[in-house]
């Protein structure tokens, strides 16, 4: 909402007020003034001229020589390329020395050989939207009523003198989408009175009711219709204070009739339609909900389909306008109206906003019916609009109302304790500071006792309950005066939870571990959501995204960190590392929520480690990711308990790819990617894993156990075996592990070689074998019976041999 | 003979102080003190002397081959040290050369900011509390009293998936379903963090996902005042000891009465400038009481129970206390700029 600091004094005083003070008052009780624009500034030295003569440019074809009487002592040339300027016009005149928005200094000139003494200026030249400036004026200069002199201050007279306030409104405060709103709000805040506007009827010998009928079919949609009708009006332009006022507003004046109806909009909130009465179509107005299928075209010149939701204002045949959105283009207001039918209705916030939504069609009225609007000011905005209608457009006002009326208007009784505003804001406040509160926004409050009883005016349909009664309290109070306390009573514990404390765990873990975290969007495309996911569940997909990138769910994060990888090596960013943990999303149908399972996965790509000036230089491969996990699974104590086999997935590589298994249940996987998806992608060779963090963190693990150091040597045996290249090296230590039995405590790979000198299809791959006894040294003897065991287990569980 | 081993220990003690390195006192240890050296033969000749002469030309001997042999092991321990000093002066590096780097990650700044303020309410008594990120209207809009039609449902529009399930548009409703599983009796304090999703177009201050951590306070007696302190605490803690707060009536539909929290701007001091939008004052927070008929759907007595919530953006935190000037950095994950925030605050 723009409110005018000018208009706005018609209702309240604001002497000693400067418009900046006015907005941070405004805003410290509740309205957040999002801005104060000072309409004149930046411009100077802009006056009303009078064309006195204009002829053509002797050198150009689209200028005129002017002679414009600019109120001094001779009139001045002044040349204009504007099409529409004319001899005997009021015009504004920027004179020599005159500035203009973006500091434009106006100089006298010579254009095309003829002398110009100023410019004659449009309304956008001087600061004002294209899209206000009245359409007949867009094109060119703007023409003033004959009545302006010569001379005066040009912006003064269009009400540039003026400073906007912009209002954000939340949802609650409709109640101010009306100046008479904000001057209640304004007259609460300073302590003042709130002057209201009056009508003034003279009453015509024909009755309105002799014109025109009025029926509603849906009486929940709208209860109360009010029509008024006015005849002999002719149309021409408002008055210019009032086209100024509507232009403050952001509204674009049209012609007399149209203005009122929105000037009445803006001062009491109240929507109304101007119909032709000519045009209407029939002597009686019927409101019904649409038929589907049915047809209006608007004045906006769209023809709409509606349905049976929406509601219409119809002839009792045809619909005439869409209920409180907006009106049709067969029965609109023209140059050529005589005869006015005017309406002023409740429609129900509800069916506005529907067909509003549907039609993708916001308009001024249907934004104040949507919020709600006050159904005490239907009648009276009515009668100001054909009392102005009388008096700006010769109008003839016929008697009295034509109405269907089955609204029930009960404003709002609310009783509230002094005990309990102070209990809930934590203040002291007197009976008296609340009472003076409730009298300064007007409304009716009787104290009894500890006791205020509250009667809300219709026009702030937002207070309800006692709570809104605080609120009231507590803004024109002061926040700044409530004091500032931590809550009493019984003390919590505060901590995380064993998963949150473990999530951190992982997370610090990874970023020691040299992984940056990545924070990935949920949505993605359909082409990537099935990609790498652990579960095969379906996905997700929103009803109506917003783009085909960013329509379903993703089932897994490794797509989303391949992307950050892609994004990265776009820019020269090599050598990447990133994790991320959060929810995968999978479908478990129409009516349930979806399973959301946290994920940990990590991408990595390029050198793992390099020192240039010392020749180090070692890309990434499987086992430095194996290894980062090996670590992460110590962490939490799972290192017994995970297992990893290889593994076949789409868009990994097929040898060097491992599913994860946590006491044999998948978890997730490691791997390269698919040297395929890694070329598409332009990176280097890349890594990933995918594991369910709930898994892994909810896991059972052994509690924490000292175990004594050894004080007894170890014996260590290495073995060279040879053994068939498919024999994987996990076999094998399990079969080491099995047969070692208890003296058996360390068995692990320390060479590997696959090359040339080895038979066809085999490998040598070398354990080191340590043996010890917590409670003795180990004999020699004892140490080999053992390894002979373990020897021969190799032997004849996987036909590994010692190498000859 | 005497005379012969007064000469001899002159002649070796001179040629040990000659010696410039260890191989040449080997030479001379060998020469003097060897089995074919000078003393050696002198002692041979001992058996022409008389059996009273012996003894004493035997200690003579003796005393000469100590302390020839105690110089030598001074020199040769000075000599020894010296070799060692060479050795390490021959072992110098260039220790401006650049290390061997040590791989190194960290967290995303919007979780610094998450943890930072998780951790300064964990120390408060809250407890951290999550939910799903796809919601059911009704936890996410319905039992924050926003029924259906609501106009204010318009202030957050929303990402459906079906006519009842949708993904949140707030962390809110972690906090009607943890009242919910309270079963209407108190006292609740907690902080919910997690992300949300609004349709809005990605540009510098809009991102159609963003995070949001909200907290709530549930108790017999919580009042607005409690509000006000425990937001003064927290502004303090995260933006400085120096900076101020202020309330401002606001509206939100879960809480009445409802308020905006704004800090003084730090660059000007509370004087106004570009980033405060001339007003001194910096945005931070929604926040209020808890509405009654959020409370009640929850299933507690409004009567008895009353208590605050509040709200904020990590994003919006972490643009004003690092200056990130486009939201979008958070989500596309450029090294460049997760690499800033390594270090510690
Ligand atoms: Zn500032």
């Amino acid at each position: 909402m723009f409110v005018s600091y000018k208009w706005l004094q018609d209702y309240v005083d604001l002497a000693g007020i400067t418009p900046e003070e006015l907005a941070e008052k405004i805003t410290k009780s509740g309205i957040e003034v999002e801005g104060v624009e000072v309409l004149n500034e930046g411009i100077e030295g802009v006056v009303i001229g009078h064309v006195l003569e204009r002829e053509q440019h002797p050198n150009a074809d689209k200028l005129s020589k002017c002679l414009v009487d600019i109120g001094q002592d001779a009139p001045v040339q002044i040349v204009c390329g504007a099409a529409n300027v004319a001899q005997g016009q009021k015009v504004a005149v920027a004179t020599v020395g005159a500035v203009l928005p973006g500091n434009f200094k106006i100089k006298r000139a010579k254009l095309r050989g003829e002398e110009s003494n100023g410019m004659i200026c449009s309304l956008t030249e001087l600061g004002m939207e294209g899209k206000i400036v009245p359409k007949e004026y867009s094109e060119g200069i703007f023409v003033f009523p004959a009545d302006v002199v010569p001379g005066t201050d040009a912006l003064s007279v269009l009400n540039r003198d003026d400073a906007v306030l912009e209002l954000g409104l939340t949802p609650n405060r409709s109640d101010c989408l009306s100046m008479l709103g904000v001057a209640y709000e304004v007259a609460a805040i300073l302590g003042r009175e709130v002057k209201l506007p009056e009508s003034e009827l003279h009453s015509s010998e024909e009755n309105a009711s002799d014109f025109i009928q009025v029926r509603v079919e849906a009486q929940n949609d709208n209860p109360l219709y009010v029509a008024k009708v006015i005849k002999n009006v002719k149309i021409g332009p408002s008055p210019l204070w009032m086209q100024t006022r509507l232009m403050s507003a952001g509204i674009r004046p049209h012609n007399n009739v149209v203005d009122i109806t929105n000037y009445i909009l803006l001062e009491y909130g109240q929507p109304l339609h101007a119909f032709d009465y000519d045009l209407f179509g029939s002597k009686e107005i019927v409101v019904r909900r649409a038929n589907d299928g049915e047809t209006i075209e608007t004045l906006d010149d769209i023809k709409r389909t509606l349905t049976k939701e929406h509601l219409v204002i119809t002839n009792g045949k045809d619909p005439v306008a869409l209920a409180g959105v907006m009106g049709g283009a067969n029965s609109e207001v023209t140059s050529e109206t005589t005869t006015v039918l005017l309406e002023s209705a409740y429609f129900s916030g509800a069916v506005v906003r529907k067909a509003s939504k549907d039609q993708g069609l916001r308009s001024e009225a249907s934004a104040r019916f949507e919020k709600g609007i006050d159904p005490n000011r239907v009648r009276v905005s009515a009668e100001r609009a054909a009392y102005l209608m009388a008096k700006y457009a010769g109008g003839e006002v016929l008697s009295g109302t034509v109405e269907h009326d089955s609204l029930t208007i009960e404003p709002a009784v609310v009783s509230i304790t002094l005990n309990k505003i102070n209990t809930v804001l934590g203040t002291e406040m007197s009976m008296e500071e609340v009472e003076d509160i409730f009298n300064r926004l007007q409304f009716k409050a009787s104290v009894d006792g500890e006791t205020i009883t509250v009667t809300v005016p219709t026009r702030r349909g937002d207070i309800q309950i006692e709570e809104d009664l605080i609120e009231e309290a507590a803004r024109l109070y002061g926040y700044d005066n409530i004091p500032k306390t931590l809550p009493i009573g019984s003390s919590t514990a505060g901590r995380l939870t064993e998963y949150q404390y473990k999530r951190r765990i992982v997370r610090r873990y990874l970023e020691g571990a040299g992984l940056y975290q990545a924070v990935t969007y949920s949505l993605t495309s359909e082409e990537k959501v099935a990609q790498y996911a652990i579960e095969s569940r379906d996905a997700i997909r929103l009803a109506m995204p917003m783009s085909e990138d960013r329509s379903m769910l993703r089932l897994s994060i490794v797509p989303q960190l391949l992307e950050v990888l892609k994004y990265n090596g776009a820019r020269q960013n090599d050598n990447l590392a990133v994790y991320e943990t959060g929810a995968v999303f999978l479908s478990n149908g129409t009516e349930e929520l979806p399973v959301e399972h946290e994920h940990v996965a990590a991408a990595l790509t390029g050198l793992w480690h390099s020192h240039s000036w010392q020749g180090e230089k070692k890309p990434v491969d499987f086992f430095v990711v194996k290894g980062i996990l090996e670590g992460l699974f110590d962490k939490l104590g799972l290192t017994e308990k995970v297992k990893y086999i290889q593994s076949q997935m789409d868009g990994m590589h097929p040898g060097r790819t491992a599913d994860l298994l946590l006491n044999g249940e998948k978890i997730g996987f490691a791997g390269q990617i698919h040297p395929g998806v890694q070329k598409e992608l332009d990176l280097k060779e890349t890594f990933v894993f995918e594991l369910s963090l709930k898994a892994i963190l909810e896991a059972a693990t052994e509690p924490l156990h000292y175990h004594a150091i050894p004080r007894f040597p170890s014996m260590t045996r290495d073995i060279a075996l040879v053994a068939d290249k498919q024999t994987v090296s996990g076999k094998l230590k399990e079969i080491i592990v099995e047969a070692g039995g208890t003296l058996l405590k360390e068995a692990s790979v320390f060479d590997l070689y696959e090359g040339e000198r080895m038979e066809q299809g085999k490998k040598s791959i070398a354990f080191s074998l340590k043996y010890a006894d917590p409670e003795r040294t180990l004999t020699d003897e004892e140490v080999t019976k053992v390894h002979e065991k373990v020897l021969e287990a190799l032997k004849e569980k996987a036909g590994a041999v010692l190498r000859g | 003979m005497q005379d012969r081993l007064n000469e001899l220990q002159e002649e070796a003690l001179k040629k040990i102080e000659e010696s410039t390195n260890l191989k040449e006192l080997n030479e001379v240890r060998v020469a003097y003190l060897g089995k074919k050296g000078p003393i050696t033969e002198v002692l041979r000749g001992m058996g022409k002397l008389s059996a009273e002469e012996r003894p004493k030309m035997g200690a003579l001997v003796n005393v000469v081959r100590e302390v020839i042999a105690e110089k030598m092991e001074e020199k040769q321990n000075m000599l020894e040290d010296a070799e060692v000093l060479e050795k390490l002066a021959s072992e110098t590096i260039d220790v401006t050369l650049p290390g061997s780097p040590v791989r190194v990650g960290n967290h995303h700044p919007l979780t610094s900011i998450i943890e930072e303020i998780e951790d300064l309410f964990i120390g408060m008594g809250y407890e951290v509390a999550e939910g799903p990120e796809v919601e059911k209207d009704y936890y996410n809009f319905e039992a924050l009293n926003l029924p259906k039609g609501h106009p204010a449902r318009d202030m957050q529009d929303s990402f459906y998936i079906t006519e009842e399930i949708l993904l949140r548009t707030h962390t809110s409703p972690v906090q009607a379903r943890t009242m919910e599983k309270h079963q209407g009796k108190g006292p609740i304090k907690i902080i919910c963090p997690g992300k949300v999703y609004r349709r809005d177009n990605d540009d510098a201050t809009h991102s159609h996902q963003f995070m949001q951590i909200e907290g709530l306070v549930i108790g017999e007696n919580i009042r607005m005042s409690d509000l006000k302190g425990t937001l003064e605490v927290f502004a303090k803690k995260m933006f400085g000891d120096d900076r101020e707060i202020r309330l401002r009536p606001s509206f939100f539909p879960f809480t009445e009465p409802s308020v905006e929290m704004d800090i003084s701007c730090k660059i000007c001091g509370g004087k106004g400038c570009s980033v405060c939008k001339k007003t001194g004052w910096i945005e931070i927070l929604g926040a209020g009481m808890v509405h009654p008929n959020v409370l009640e759907m929850a299933g507690y007595d409004s009567k008895k129970y009353t208590g605050f919530a509040f709200g904020m953006g990590p994003e919006r935190i972490a643009m004003l206390k690092y200056g990130v000037d486009d939201i979008r950095h958070f989500y596309t994950n450029d090294v460049r700029f997760l690499k800033q925030f390594l270090k510690q605050e």
